[in-house]
């Protein structure tokens, strides 16, 4: 017990109930304003983590992987294919003779999957009527923060190939 | 707090009451802070964050210089 508590002239119970009923809201105050502190600690570390985040992780290296060929997909078609890894679904679409651009799937506002419409000559999520530009992937409208990521493209003979993921447009 | 006048007591209790309300802005903004920066961090924008850190590091050292005030304030006013 000697270990637990400093030696105190006081009597044991004065030590362990030093605070008078009276003067509770005082301490209840004092810990929660700690708390405060406490959380607002927290939330710099935050910001902390963000920094570090941004500057010491190591740039994310994508790999090539052929996606389609030249001619597969007609004007204004839709091909889907998964990269860089199989379980990011990405869109491609040919928007003119000689024309691709191909886009992660996964809506930027809850992930669901976005689809083009070529009516309109969009990429539009069903779930909460986010559209977003077919040229640069930007948001047109709805309630996405921040456009899609765009998939390099590039043509190497008959070979359509992604080489990266960039962001782009309005975000 | 029996043995001391009502009057101080009272003053004691008003000024922090506002040092809390006070903290309580100052993390209002530091989550907003963090929610932006997190924001424009996942958008792929890297100049805001640096600064935004410096920002939640004044302000919770205003925070911290609240609590202090508030243990001050609060040993003053039990002091007989």
């Amino acid at each position: 017990m000697s270990l637990l508590r400093s030696p105190s002239k006081d009597p044991l119970w004065k030590d362990e109930f030093s605070v008078f009923t009276s003067d509770e809201r005082y301490v209840t105050r004092r810990q929660f304003t700690k708390f405060l502190t406490l959380a607002s600690l927290g939330m710099f570390v935050g910001n902390l983590w963000i920094v570090l985040k941004s500057y010491l992780a190591k740039k994310t290296s994508y790999p090539t992987a052929e996606v389609a060929r030249v001619g597969e997909i007609q004007i204004r078609g839709v091909k889907l294919f998964s990269y860089p890894t199989p379980q990011d679904s990405c869109i491609m679409v040919r928007t003119g003779e000689d024309e691709y651009v191909a886009y992660s799937q996964k809506c930027t506002h809850l992930s669901c999957a976005v689809y083009y419409s070529a009516r309109s000559d969009r990429l539009e999520c069903p779930c909460h009527q986010g559209f977003f530009s077919i040229k640069d992937g930007s948001v047109l409208q709805g309630p996405p923060p921040r456009p899609l990521p765009q998939i390099v493209l590039k043509r190497e003979g008959e070979k359509l190939l992604a080489s990266g993921i960039r962001i782009t447009g309005n975000g | 707090m029996a043995n001391l006048e009502p009057t101080k007591q009272r003053r004691g209790l008003v000024a922090i009451d506002g040092a809390m309300a006070l903290i309580g802005v100052l993390l209002v903004v530091q989550i907003w802070l963090l929610s932006a920066t997190l924001e424009a961090f996942l958008a792929g924008h890297r100049s805001p964050v640096i600064a935004a850190a410096i920002v939640s590091g004044l302000l919770f050292a205003a925070c911290v210089a609240l609590n202090l005030f508030v243990d001050r304030l609060d040993w003053e006013s039990r002091r007989p």
